[in-house]
């Protein structure tokens, strides 16, 4: 069995509980977070795809997977913390908030 | 021993222990009570699970162009999962999510609805609880 096989089946399997988290979660931050870790867990599977079969571009589409997962993870949270993604109304903005 | 022997054992335990971090973290949340201590399970996956899973396959690629690209997504990742999270944990406090803590009280309350009306709106978010 190889070592990359090992690894893909504990991370599809990490996918699937987070997964669950994000379909359970009491509030809707658990979801974002699931959601979060779920994309996380999807880089990293797409790692070990890339040397399961042998193909490297898969490696590109795993770096642009990541800045997607950042972008969408800090504009939901966004979104869900100002109720809108409007430049003006920064009164309630406080110190090193996003 | 040949040098790709050693690496292909290095490979094995930096990907098994990986996987295992992951599961843990994976595990943890499922099972953790409160949104923070998930958040706490969750950062264990983005930090020790991603680190060793491509440590294990950087021994594997060797130095070369693959490496290089295992490395940017490891610095990226690095940098930008502590960033949500801390995002996601501010937007999390400031909505009024109490911590769970063994006698119920919000310990650090500098939220800004505990400045405006003051301890009416401290008692009603703790009472929830």
């Amino acid at each position: 069995m190889s070592m990359y096989l090992v690894s893909a089946i504990a991370i599809i399997v990490c996918m699937g509980l987070t997964l669950a988290r994000a379909g359970l979660g009491p509030t809707v931050f658990d979801r974002i977070l699931a959601v979060n870790t779920f994309g996380t867990l999807t880089v990293i599977l797409i790692c070990i795809w890339n040397f399961l079969d042998g193909r490297p571009e898969f490696l590109d589409i795993a770096l642009v997977y990541a800045l997607i997962n950042f972008i969408g993870t800090v504009a939901v949270t966004r979104y869900v913390r100002h109720s809108h993604f409007r430049e003006e109304g920064h009164d309630d903005d406080l110190p090193g908030d996003i | 021993m040949a040098a790709s022997e050693i690496f292909d054992y290095l490979s094995w335990f930096a990907l098994i222990t990986g996987s295992v971090f992951s599961l843990i973290g994976a595990i943890g949340v499922i099972r953790m009570p409160d949104v923070y201590t998930r958040i706490h399970a969750a950062s264990l996956i983005e930090t020790m699970g991603v680190g060793m899973i491509l440590l294990g396959l950087g021994f594997q690629a060797g130095l070369s162009l693959i490496s290089v690209k295992l490395f940017l997504i490891f610095a990226f990742l690095f940098f930008t999962n502590p960033t949500t999270t801390h995002a996601l944990t501010r937007a999390i406090y400031h909505a009024g999510v109490v911590p769970l803590t063994k006698n119920g009280d919000d310990e650090v309350s500098d939220r800004p609805s505990d400045t405006g009306n003051g301890a009416s709106s401290k008692e009603a978010t703790s009472s929830t609880t």
